[in-house]
Order: structure tokens, then sequence, then C-alpha cells
């Protein structure tokens, strides 16, 4: 589903490299978590496969089923099926919450040549949906992000997510700033999702959310580049040892 | 004190295009706001309060040209229930408007107001006006006083139960209009008062607003989308103890408009909201220039305007918020922002605070900014498209603004008249 290869990318506006030759293969149906120590390059990724500005590739690609993403404007990548789950929710005072998640349902359909939602069918999708999220029908109303707390934020991202239906999700560090109750609520979120057409890319620091969203194949990223892979134990064994033995190992 | 040269021939020059009007019983009124005219002199762009925005083409005896624009969308505020008062390049229509009968108020032209002997209105005409000329001159004011050919006279003295909807049809591409109204909120009384369209070529409207205790008024003005239409239009309201007067203009086009607001607080409890949202592109001036006055305890005033500027459009905001000695516990408060979609637009902000009591809180702030990127980045990963997430992020950036509307009925239509515009320039 998404092959990345040999991807190298530097910041646009110093000369500073922080992906140095990237190889990742996601499967549809996987979970493929990626662990790394701050400053490995794990957010950059997920940036550079969403498409925002600030970021050069300079070698390498990354397709999406096939499609060579990184030519893409963002909405297109979207579109394509791809959808990240950033790490701080961006608020927008004056677009209602329900407004947003109409307009980009609606969007993606018209883009794949498909016809929008009416608007009773999205109220109805959408409520069922934030139920089993615990949204409540006034933060649908709120101004997207603003005034939610950071339990809140994620659970919204989520809820976009489940009403978007990507094909492969990024999940970037989706349990920063969670507590342990709110982690379970966003991780039973994203299980639900999980299908055999969907791949998913969690990234995160800690081995906690993989308690809860157990992956099928864990990649360490250091330096700009994936080091090791391994099953769920590679997980643990970051839990138990921390970075600096597994990158010694591999040096 | 002699008039510069200039200024005295400019003045002179507008003047001798002018008639007074007849007008029996507001005879003096007229001829002192004259006077008044003749005194301070029409603006002139070395005027301190006219730094920003050159006044000449609202001063010279003819009005520019100003072609008329064939409307491509339906009319505003018609899909509710309100009765309907329609100006045709500032003259009355009675064909094109309803009866001026509905429960809770009296309407009658101004040409009527001695013939009827209507004594509220001959002693609130020009009154307003005159007190809102210090500590700042507005001659533009004082000359609509003096030579307004048109206008109507509401008293409002209970729960009215629709709105009223003033239409301003714009005609004759060489059309100057004049109009005045004056208004009386009743104590307890309410009213909601619509206008909308671009009225004339040149427009000069002044609304002098009297509200009793315990009255209500919310005004929500659209002025038109004539690309050339030039207008200077004054508020002057008075507002007593526990009344409230809420006002929002949305302005559309137009090459050159300057909205003044002059609002005195003077019963205890008292609220004042006055809000604007404009939209310009290219060759567009918009000045809300606003004074508030505190002069009675535990009043609440509130300025609200957003501008959204693009290929060279120019926004000014001139707001001043005075508070008396003596009016304590004011809460005051000032915001002013631009939305700057391109290099060459510019948005020049004078936010004033002068304070004179120890008790208050007054805030102000003023910003011009690009569209924020995070947002639309945010928008965009979602799959919304460029143009579409801009459109978004803009309507959110007039939303404070707009959001000063109480009725969603009208809000609506003003979402929709932004939306269209939007719309017209992906």
């Amino acid at each position: 589903m998404l092959e990345i290869k040999n991807l190298q990318v530097k910041l646009e506006d110093e000369d500073k490299q922080i992906l140095k030759g990237l190889d990742l293969k996601v499967e549809a149906g996987k979970v493929h978590a990626i662990m790394g120590p701050n400053g490995s390059g794990k957010s950059t990724l997920s940036y550079v496969l969403s498409g925002r500005d600030g970021y050069e590739v300079t070698e390498g690609s990354a397709t999406l089923n096939g499609e060579d993403i990184l030519e893409l404007e963002p909405e297109e990548r979207a579109a394509a099926g791809m959808f990240l789950a950033f790490q701080y929710p961006v608020e927008i005072p004056g677009v209602g919450n329900m407004t947003f998640l109409r307009t980009a349902v609606n969007a993606q359909r018209k883009a794949r040549g498909e016809e929008e939602l009416s608007a009773s069918d999205f109220l109805k999708e959408v409520r069922a949906k934030a139920k089993t999220l615990k949204i409540d029908a006034e933060m649908l109303k709120r101004p997207v992000n603003v005034g939610f707390s950071g339990g809140e934020k994620k659970r919204n991202e989520i809820l976009q997510m489940a009403m978007l239906e990507p094909k492969l999700c990024i999940l970037d560090e989706t349990d920063s700033g969670l507590d342990v109750d709110a982690m379970k609520l966003v991780a039973e979120g994203v299980n639900a999702l999980r299908d055999e057409g969907r791949g998913f890319l969690v990234i995160t620091h800690y081995q906690r959310l993989l308690d809860h969203i157990k992956p099928d194949v864990v990649h360490i990223l250091a330096n700009g580049r994936i080091v090791k892979t391994g099953g769920p134990e590679l997980a643990l064994e970051v839990e138990n040892n921390g970075y600096a033995g597994i990158l010694a190992e591999e040096a | 004190m002699a008039l510069p040269e200039v200024k005295q021939s400019a003045t002179e020059a507008r003047l001798s295009a002018l008639t007074l009007p007849e007008s029996g019983c507001l005879k003096a009124a007229r001829q002192a706001a004259l006077s008044r005219v003749q005194t301070m002199g029409l603006p002139s762009r070395r005027d301190e309060y006219w730094k920003y925005t050159k006044p000449d083409t609202l001063v010279q005896a003819e009005a520019p040209k100003a072609a008329v624009f064939h409307a491509d969308e339906a009319p505003m505020f018609n899909a509710f229930e309100r009765l309907n008062i329609v100006f045709v390049d500032g003259v009355f229509d009675a064909e094109a408007s309803d009866d001026l009968e509905l429960e809770g108020l009296t309407i009658d032209r101004i040409e009527d107001i001695c013939c009827k002997d209507i004594h509220w209105a001959k002693d609130l005409y020009g009154v307003l006006e005159a007190r809102g000329q210090t500590p700042v001159e507005r001659p533009l004011a004082a000359l609509n006083t003096a030579f307004a050919s048109d206008g109507v006279a509401i008293r409002v003295t209970g729960k009215v139960s629709k709105p009223l909807n003033f239409t301003y049809v714009h005609s004759d591409e060489n059309s100057d209009a004049i109009l005045h109204h004056v208004i009386r909120v009743e104590t307890g009384a309410e009213v909601t008062i619509l206008e909308n369209g671009p009225a004339a070529s040149r427009f000069n409207k002044c609304m002098e607003i009297d509200i009793a205790d315990g009255g209500k008024m919310h005004l929500v003005r659209a002025q038109g989308r004539d690309h050339e239409r030039r207008a200077a239009t004054h508020l002057f309201a008075r507002l007593g103890t526990e009344s409230v007067f809420k006002s929002f203009t949305l302005t559309v086009n137009g090459v050159l408009t300057r909205n003044e607001a002059v609002i005195e607080l003077t019963g205890d409890d008292a609220v004042a909201h006055i809000a604007g949202a404009c939209v310009g592109d290219g060759d567009f001036h918009h000045d809300d220039t606003v004074f508030i006055t505190h002069d009675a305890v535990n009043c609440e005033s509130r300025q609200v305007f957003k501008k959204v500027l693009r290929n060279g459009a120019t926004g000014v905001f001139q707001g001043k918020i005075l508070v008396k000695e003596g009016a304590q516990k004011t809460d005051g408060y000032q915001i002013s922002q631009s939305l700057l979609l391109d290099d060459d637009s510019q948005f020049l902000a004078k936010p004033e605070l002068e304070i004179y009591a120890d008790d208050v809180a007054c805030s102000h702030g003023s910003t011009s900014g690009a569209i924020d990127e995070e947002g639309l980045f945010y928008l965009r990963s979602r799959g919304v498209p460029h143009a579409e997430a801009t459109d978004l992020m803009t309507l959110a950036f007039l939303a404070e603004a707009v959001d000063e509307i109480e009725d969603a009925e009208i809000a609506a239509d003003i979402v929709s008249r932004l939306e269209g515009w939007l719309a017209r320039r992906r």
C-alpha cells in the first residue's frame, strides 16, 4: 500500500538533512509502528507524507497504491486515501466542526468522482460515529478544536478519520498529552477502523500506546533511517532498555 | 477663525451646488447646520481626522459618475417577514415600499414632520449630529442635516414584530443622495432595522438614534456591491439607562466608504456594540471611524471590525473610547483586524483610549496578517481544496464580527453574501 524508497528530506529553509534514505513498506491490513528518539525524523516523515510546506525531498520516492504521492497537493493526497492524525491538531476559530467535517467529506467524494453525502445522511453518520468516541453534540457544534481539551482534540482527529475512511492512516504521537482513559478511548476508535483494506502507520515515543493498538511490525527510526525492524517484542525491548542499547547494537 | 483658503473655496464650491430644502419647522435646524458647515469647512486631506482617507470625492460639487451594477444575486433580507421601505437614488419610492404601518411604531417622511407636527422628531433632527461635532468635527454630517432631501422619522413605542428593511436602490449613474433618518426608541421598546443596497453614486447618509431607558435597537446594514459607488455615513446614537444598541455593517465593494459611528452612553448599564466586516478587492477604500463616549456608570461598549483586503485594497480604522470622569465600571472593548490576502493591500489603524475614571476595564487590539498557514494545511490535509480552504479561513476570520448579529436568519444572509463574494473570486 505505502512504499517508501530511499527517502531523503531536508528542511527547505536551512541546510539540514532530516531523513537520510528511509525505506518502508506498509501493507494493507497491517499496523506498522515507528518508534525512535527525539529528533530522529518521525514527525518529519508524517509531514512529508501529508504534504506540508517547508520540506524538500532530495532523493527517493513514496507511493500509495502505486501512485507517486510526493508530487500531489495535500488535498489530492487526502483524496487518494492518506490521513494524518496530527500530534497537535490545529484550532480554527470561526469554522464549525460540523461544517468542516462535511466540507472535507464532500470535497473528497467530489475529487473521487463520487456523489456528495446528503445533509441528513451525513448527520446520521457523524452522530453515530461521534457517539462511539464519546463526542457530544456540543463538541460538534463548536469551532474546530477551539477550547477542546487535549483528549477531545485527539478524539476529534479519530472522528475525522472515521468519517473520511482513508486507506492509509498515519498517527503522529497520538498518545501525547493523553491520560490512560483518553488513550484507551482513542485506541478503541483506531481499532474499530482496522480493516484488511487499510494500513496504519503509528508513530510514537512510547510502548504504552502499542499495548492498546497492537502493531504487526515495529520499526526503530534513528538519525533519519530505519535501523531495526521486528515484531511487537521490539517495542518491549525499547521500553525495557531504551533506545541507547538498540542503537549501539546497530552502529 | 478664518478657514484656510483651499478649504474655504472647496466648501463654497460644494455649498453653491446645493439649495436648502423648504422645510418649515426644520428651517432653524437646517440653517444652524449650514452655519456649522461654514464655520468648520468641509474635510480636506490635511485634516488629522481624514489623514488616511481622501475626502476629495466626497466633498467635490458633483458626484463622480458610478456605473450601476446589475445585481446577479437575490436581494438581501428576503427570506423572512419584514416591512420594506425603498429609496431609489435617495428618493422615497412609495410604490415599491410597503404601507408604512406596523404595530409598535410610526413612520413618517421627514418632509411631513412639520405638517404633521411631529414634536419628538423636530426636537431630535440635527441635535445628536450637533452634539457629535465635539470634540471632533464631522462636517459631512452637518452638511447632511442642512441639505438632506429625504428620509424618515421612526418612533418605536412597543416591541415590533418584524424588522424594517430599507433598500437603497442605485439607478442613475450620476446620483448624489443625501438622506437623513431620525429614530426614537421609547422606554422598553424594541426594533430591528435592516439596510441594504448601494444607494447612489455618492451617498451621504445620517442616522440619529435616541434610545430611551430600557429601549433596544438592532441595526444591520449591507452596503451594496456597486464597484464605483462612494458613501459617507454617520450614525449618531444616544443611549439611556439599561438600553441596548447593536449595529453590524457589511461592506462589499464600493470605491470609497467612510462609516462613522458616534455613540454616547448617557444612562447607567447601557450596552453598545458596533461591528463591521468588509471585503475589498482592488480599487476599494474602506474607513470605519468610531467614537464612543462613556458618560454613565457600568456601561459596556464593544467594537469589532474585520477587514479582508486584496489586490491593493485599503482599510482604515479609527476607533476611540472616551471614558468621562465618573463613568466608573466601564467595560470597553475594541478590536480591529485585517486579513491581507496579498502584499499590495494595506490596513491603517488608529485605536485610541482616553480615560478619566479610575475603576474601568478597557482593552484594544489591532492586527494585520495573512491567512494562517497552519489552519490552511490542516484543512487541505483533510481533502479541502486550496481555494475552498482559503475561503473557509477567510469566513472564519470574519466570524467574530458576524457573530455580533443576534438573529440567526439575518446573520445567514450576511454570510451567504460573503460566500458569494468569495466564490466569484476563486
